[in-house]
């Protein structure tokens, strides 16, 4: 067992600090030792978008990132996305559209879908499906995830 | 009223926050163990030494358990006792569990089962199905035969033969949360399990017997699975087993998770198939006889390949009259994975046989594949419903299909110009002698033909194909017709458990499990409109087998059916008993005592459903009850192949176009439009989630999804890098779906149909469009296999081109 590294990092707005393997995974970091659960292991290889999280803004899968590189930086998760009882649009507009089913890539997409919009706040219908086609999800078919994220765009666009 | 109301998912604000908890998720004592199987890797074989020392020095490690190690191995099979939890010796398949590791952690637990030092005599395996059938490894003494009229002379009739094969892949269920377990071991040896599982009864039932206890020392508790799609039916199994085993060993507490690599090596899958068929038409593509023969891989163990099997027979028709017909299904056993239930349970892989005939008919004869079809429809509903006539009206009442299957859609209640037509004749029936009396693709296929503009598009694609060397499109428009119950009629029951408390708050619970198909939001809004109370008053919990025993699985589609009508039967037991106690205070009859809009009303008076609840409390009235229900009518022989294996039929159609690159084989779906039958919807926009997200994934099925093993028995596609379920990018440029809102004709719950499995089969509009294009490439068959992969759709073109 190698010796476990000291991270300090921030998670959704709070400084948080874990012991680590320098080995274990950000997604495993979140987990196990910080009990952010809305972060899901997929496929632990990067292909299906379940554990996605920012990282200082980017979109990175958690599976693929080492916990100590978390350090210093700034970790956004789902459970960063209300402002306390006050869902984000995307939330909210997912509820609405009936954009989930079984719900387990659910926070994955919410948290790819923001990042888009952070960048690019109106995005064509093209450019937000393969912005999505890293976030794989089994029972939907995508179409009211589209449909949801196209019309929280539209809404946060009037807002803004 | 709560019901037929498009309400989103009961647990979609815990969902979009991240709160929504699954097995792997539940916070777990400081002490508990993880674990992780030792593979085989070898297909076929024996051990000849197994060395664990390594294993066992791993950092981490607290036990290493193999077949040795119990006096008697503990059983996984949901059917036939031949799923030892480890191997015996007998190697059977590349990934099949060897050993198992307890560490403190999934990492250490993983990464020490893959020092194990063993080594095989390896015997040949048999891997294909000419293979199997060379050895004649089979299940069944031999093939299983379902016929109806004499086939031979049919054939020998008719004007035209068309024969051919069409070879179907598999498909990896891909829910996204792998299998998982995790076991609490309670005082007297009693456990607690939590399971990520489609059936808490058979992981009770399993568990329990691993451990040589009665059913009532093991209680399943299964808030949610992250999918199942049927992978979660029987593959759960093991996972449990595992844990209990090592919790009745150490006394802490154990879960176990699959890697997805893990999940994708080990558990079952899919059934492939391969169907020949010898077709009988006359010279306007209708069929006078078919000859089926079915072949599926199976794998190592029975599983549940015996009911899927016979349901791929069940569907060899599937919305098409076949006055002669023989089905003939070779179950073999192979050194693989053992192929498992997966939505649609061998359905859709006897309706692609049959689709595949219908578009080769088209293809011979220069028809348009949507004639070929509806000439050969079954006979629109509103024959004489239940009036078993059968002997010798076959023929003539074959007739009545194309009869009534012309004109134009309208929008009226059965669509239109096709308003049911008595059938003088008596009855069709199945190739399995089963009366099809609520037949409704006719007018559905003419409404959605028309409403998609098929006839005119598919001009359209002519002229444009005509004209473009490269690029090439299709379309084609397909039915589904799917039946509903288990096959095997004794799973059809329900159980469910309601109490109301004194605040007026409904406990419900019923032996349904929640995958993400909706069942818990359908089933609680069915427990709201029998009280009259506002949605929020229902408490959805759990599924636990400690509050309704001997459940069946949530499969087969009847998860609302089942379980809203025993939830129905429980509600309407403690309303009535609140109705008998407050007309006898108000001094009025029971039927005069309602509940509606949060009130009970009784005499001139609106008693608030809460205030009403202590009342009854008060008045010492039980205000729980429990409620069974079980389907009725169903009744089959499937020896023989003869009765009524389904209640009823739900039914729909797809018309897909598509196109594809013919230097590359790459293709793309460009637009599809469902019209789908899912009775009086209980809840139209979580019913059109399930048609949408069926759609994709048989889409996925026929066309990216491909599992390919190599020489030596090993899957080679084990992880989304190289088995490519559809992603966002996949989805139909143009996607419009809509729901056939007419009331079931059987007594369902609100009269609704069943709705998680039969849109699957709208996927093979893709495959068949996908044919047409291929076809538009030169003037022979092209023959076109399953999966479509880029790669087939490259081969099929060059097959057309000859």
């Amino acid at each position: 067992m190698s010796k476990r590294i000291h991270v300090s990092t921030t998670v959704n707005g709070d400084e948080a600090d874990f012991l680590c393997d320098p080995r274990e995974t950000l997604l495993d970091c979140l987990r196990d030792h910080l009990g952010v659960m809305g972060v899901k292991e997929g496929c632990g290889t990067g292909d299906c978008g379940a554990c996605s999280v920012t990282l200082d803004g980017r979109l990175v899968c958690s599976c693929l990132v080492l916990g100590v590189e978390a350090e210093g930086k700034e970790v956004g998760t789902v459970e960063g996305m209300a402002a306390g009882e006050v869902l984000h649009p995307l939330q909210r507009k997912f509820i609405e559209h009936a954009a989930l089913q079984c719900g387990i890539c659910t926070p994955g997409i919410l948290v790819a879908a923001k990042t888009l919009l952070e960048r690019n706040p109106d995005p064509t219908e093209t450019e937000l499906r393969y912005w999505l086609a890293g976030n794989l999800c089994r029972c939907t078919g995508y179409d009211k995830i589209i449909r949801a994220v196209m019309d929280a765009a539209a809404e946060m666009r009037e807002a803004s | 009223m709560s019901v037929h109301k498009s309400l989103p998912h009961d647990a979609a604000p815990l969902h979009v926050t991240g709160q929504a908890r699954y097995v792997d998720d539940i916070p777990v004592p400081a002490n508990c163990l993880h674990l992780a199987f030792g593979m085989a890797e070898i297909a076929h074989g024996r051990i000849t030494s197994m060395n664990l020392d390594a294993v066992r020095a791993a950092p981490g490690v607290v036990m290493v358990l193999a077949g040795e190690d119990f006096d008697e191995i503990p059983d996984c099979s949901p059917s036939a006792h031949d799923e030892p939890l480890l191997s015996d010796g007998t190697v059977h398949y590349l990934g099949q569990p060897l050993f198992l590791v307890a560490a403190t952690s999934h990492l250490a637990a993983r990464k020490a089962a893959r020092l194990a030092q063993v080594e095989y005599e390896e015997l040949e395996p048999i891997l294909t199905i000419e293979q199997a059938l060379a050895a004649d490894t089979r299940f069944e003494d031999g093939p299983r035969i379902y016929e109806k009229g004499d086939v031979d002379a049919a054939l020998a009739r008719a004007t035209h033969i068309i024969e051919g094969r069409i070879e179907m892949g598999g498909q990896e269920h891909f829910y996204l949360e792998s299998q998982a377990a995790l076991v609490l071991p309670q005082e007297g040896g009693d456990m607690v399990v939590h399971c990520s599982t489609q059936h808490p009864s058979e992981i009770q039932h399993k568990v329990a017997h691993a451990l040589h206890r009665p059913m009532n020392a093991v209680r399943v508790e299964v808030r949610r699975m992250g999918g199942g799609f049927g992978g979660k039916e029987s593959q759960g199994n093991h996972l449990a087993i595992a844990c209990a085993m090592v919790a009745d060993r150490t006394g802490r507490p154990v879960k176990m998770r699959y890697d997805r690599d893990d999940d994708m090596m080990i558990t079952g899958k899919r059934h492939d198939f391969r169907i020949d068929y010898r077709a009988g038409v006359d010279a306007h593509g209708k069929l006078t006889g078919v000859d089926f023969v079915q072949m599926t891989r199976c794998g190592w163990a029975l599983d549940l390949s015996l009911p899927v099997a016979d349901r791929a027979m069940l569907h060899a028709d599937n919305a098409y009259h076949l006055p002669a017909a023989r089905i003939t299904s070779h179950r073999l056993r192979t050194n693989t994975q053992s192929a498992t239930a997966y939505r649609g349970f061998g359905g859709p892989q006897g309706v692609l046989g049959i689709e595949r005939v219908m578009d080769h008919i088209a293809h011979t004869l220069g028809l348009d594949p949507l004639e070929v079809r509806k000439a050969n429809y079954y006979a629109e509903m509103g024959g004489k419903a239940g009036v078993n006539v059968e002997k010798g009206v076959e023929a003539k009442g074959a007739g009545t299909a194309h009869k009534i299957s012309s004109g134009t859609g309208g929008a009226k209640r059965f669509g239109g110009a096709h308003s049911p037509e008595p059938m003088e004749q008596g009855q069709q029936t199945t190739p399995y002698h089963m009366p099809v009396t609520d037949f409704i693709l006719n007018g559905l296929t003419a409404k959605l033909a028309e409403a998609c503009d098929y006839h005119a598009r598919r001009a359209a694609i002519a002229d444009w194909n005509a004209s473009q060397p490269v690029l090439k499109r299709g379309i084609a428009l397909t039915p589904v017709k799917f039946g509903i119950s288990f096959t095997l009629t004794h799973l059809n029951q329900a159980g469910a458990l309601v109490h109301v408390y004194n605040d007026g708050s409904i406990h419900l619970n019923h032996g349904g499990t929640e995958m993400g198909q909706g069942l818990f939001q359908k089933v609680a809004q069915v427990a709201a409109d029998r009280f009259g109370v506002p949605l929020d008053r229902v408490k959805i919990t759990a599924t636990d087998t400690g509050k309704v025993p001997n459940t069946s699985a949530t499969a087969a589609s009847s998860g609302s059916d089942l379980n809203g009508m025993a939830v129905k039967a429980a509600c309407d037991t403690i309303r009535d008993r609140m109705a008998d106690f407050f007309a006898e205070q108000y001094q009025t009859k029971p039927a005069q005592v309602r509940f509606a809009d949060g009130m009970v009303h009784v005499g001139n008076e609106a008693i608030p459903f809460d205030e009403a609840a202590n009342r009854a409390y008060v008045g010492r009235v039980s205000l729980s009850a429990t409620g069974f229900y079980k389907t009725p009518e169903v009744a089959w022989d499937r020896i023989a192949g003869r009765g009524r294996p389904f209640f009823y039929f739900a039914q729909g159609a797809a018309c897909s176009e598509v196109v594809i690159d013919t230097l590359t084989g790459e293709n793309r779906i460009l637009r599809t439009d469902i019209l789908h039958d899912a009775g009086s919807s209980l809840n139209p926009v979580l019913d059109i989630g399930q048609v949408e997200g069926a759609f994709v994934q048989g889409a996925g099925w026929l066309t990216t999804e491909e599992l390919v093993w190599d020489g030596k028995g090993r899957l080679r596609t084990h992880a989304p890098s190289t088995y490519k379920i559809p992603a966002c990018s996949d989805r139909p440029r143009v996607f419009n779906v809509a729901l056939w809102d007419a009331p079931n004709p059987e007594e369902t719950i609100y009269r609704s149909k069943a709705v998680g499995e039969p849109p699957f089969m709208h996927g093979i509009s893709v495959w068949s469009a996908l044919s047409e294009a291929v076809a538009a490439c030169g003037p022979n068959y092209a023959d076109l296999q399953a999966p479509a992969t880029a790669e087939e759709v490259l081969s099929a073109i060059k097959r057309a081109r000859g």
